[in-house]
């Protein structure tokens, strides 16, 4: 089991919001990772190559990380096959509901879009329910 | 063509915003799904720390969109207009979210953490965003859209 962070997950949370700053203020877009990452499976436009950059600086935080010399703890407990299928539904429903955790949970909660506070509230419920699930159940 | 407006700079901020984004997951052990699935857990050993990530980041853009708006309003170049497109609560937006919310909770993983994670190496993060990406293409061609 894992332990309440205040002042990391706080530090995370600002980091965060700052980088949805700089993709809203200058390029106008919304830091939304589902819907960044799928629109690249388009014919290439000039509209992929911000999406690209987003993408490789998001998988290079890590490398940058380690270089810091910090370390990233991992406890990913799904066995192979559960983990195929939470992806295919991540990436099934994030398309179909038009946004994740990111788009809809932090940048629509902040423009205070009503849809995405539906969004997040119903994911938010589906993820709680198949957790008890999970672990409580079977 | 200003230099704020060269598709360079542009590169490079969404570049930038990619990289603050994975840091902040990681500085938040959001990359974690363990950590995760502990504040899914509401009623088990609950780690409420995601409440606060997120809090931290809806307080932080909630701020800085609030200036970046009183700027625009007196600067008719950096007008930014991101009030939703599509502002209908429909069935695909319950669904889809609903969906995506059981994935999330069978692995703990989310697209932005699971993108992070891949340099770890590990099989099951390779296997996860292999998946999703499948999900992606699935979406597309169960619905035909562009």
């Amino acid at each position: 089991m894992t332990y309440l962070t205040v002042l990391s997950s706080l530090c995370g949370g600002v980091l965060i919001g700052l980088a949805a700053t700089i993709l809203f203020y200058f390029n106008h877009r919304v830091a939304g990772i589902s819907g960044i990452v799928a629109g690249l499976f388009k014919p290439w436009q000039y509209d992929s190559l911000w999406r690209l950059a987003f993408l490789i600086g998001l998988i290079m935080s890590a490398s940058l990380w380690y270089l810091m010399g910090g370390f990233i703890h991992i406890k990913l407990d799904a066995s192979y096959s559960l983990l195929a299928i939470s992806g295919l539904l991540v990436g099934y429903g994030t398309r179909l509901g038009n946004g994740c955790t990111s788009g809809h949970g932090i940048c629509g909660l902040a423009r205070l879009s009503p849809r995405s506070m539906v969004a997040t509230a119903c994911f938010m419920v589906t993820a709680g329910i198949t957790v008890y699930w999970v672990r409580h159940v079977i | 063509m200003s230099f704020k407006k060269s598709s360079a700079f542009l590169i490079f901020t969404a570049f930038l915003s990619g990289l603050l984004f994975g840091l902040g997951l990681i500085v938040a052990q959001m990359t974690n799904p363990a950590k995760v699935l502990g504040f899914l857990d509401v009623l088990g050993d609950w780690d409420p720390s995601l409440a606060f990530v997120m809090a931290g980041a809806l307080v932080t853009l909630s701020m800085t969109q609030f200036f970046i708006k009183r700027i625009a309003e007196n600067n008719v170049e950096t007008v930014v207009n991101l009030s939703p497109v599509k502002a209908k609560i429909d069935a695909k937006l319950i669904i889809g979210s609903a969906v995506f919310g059981i994935g999330w909770g069978l692995s703990g993983l989310c697209p932005g953490p699971a993108l992070v994670s891949l340099t770890s190496g590990l099989m099951g993060s390779f296997i996860f965003v292999s998946s999703m990406l499948l999900g992606f293409i699935a979406f597309k061609f169960i619905h035909h859209s562009k």
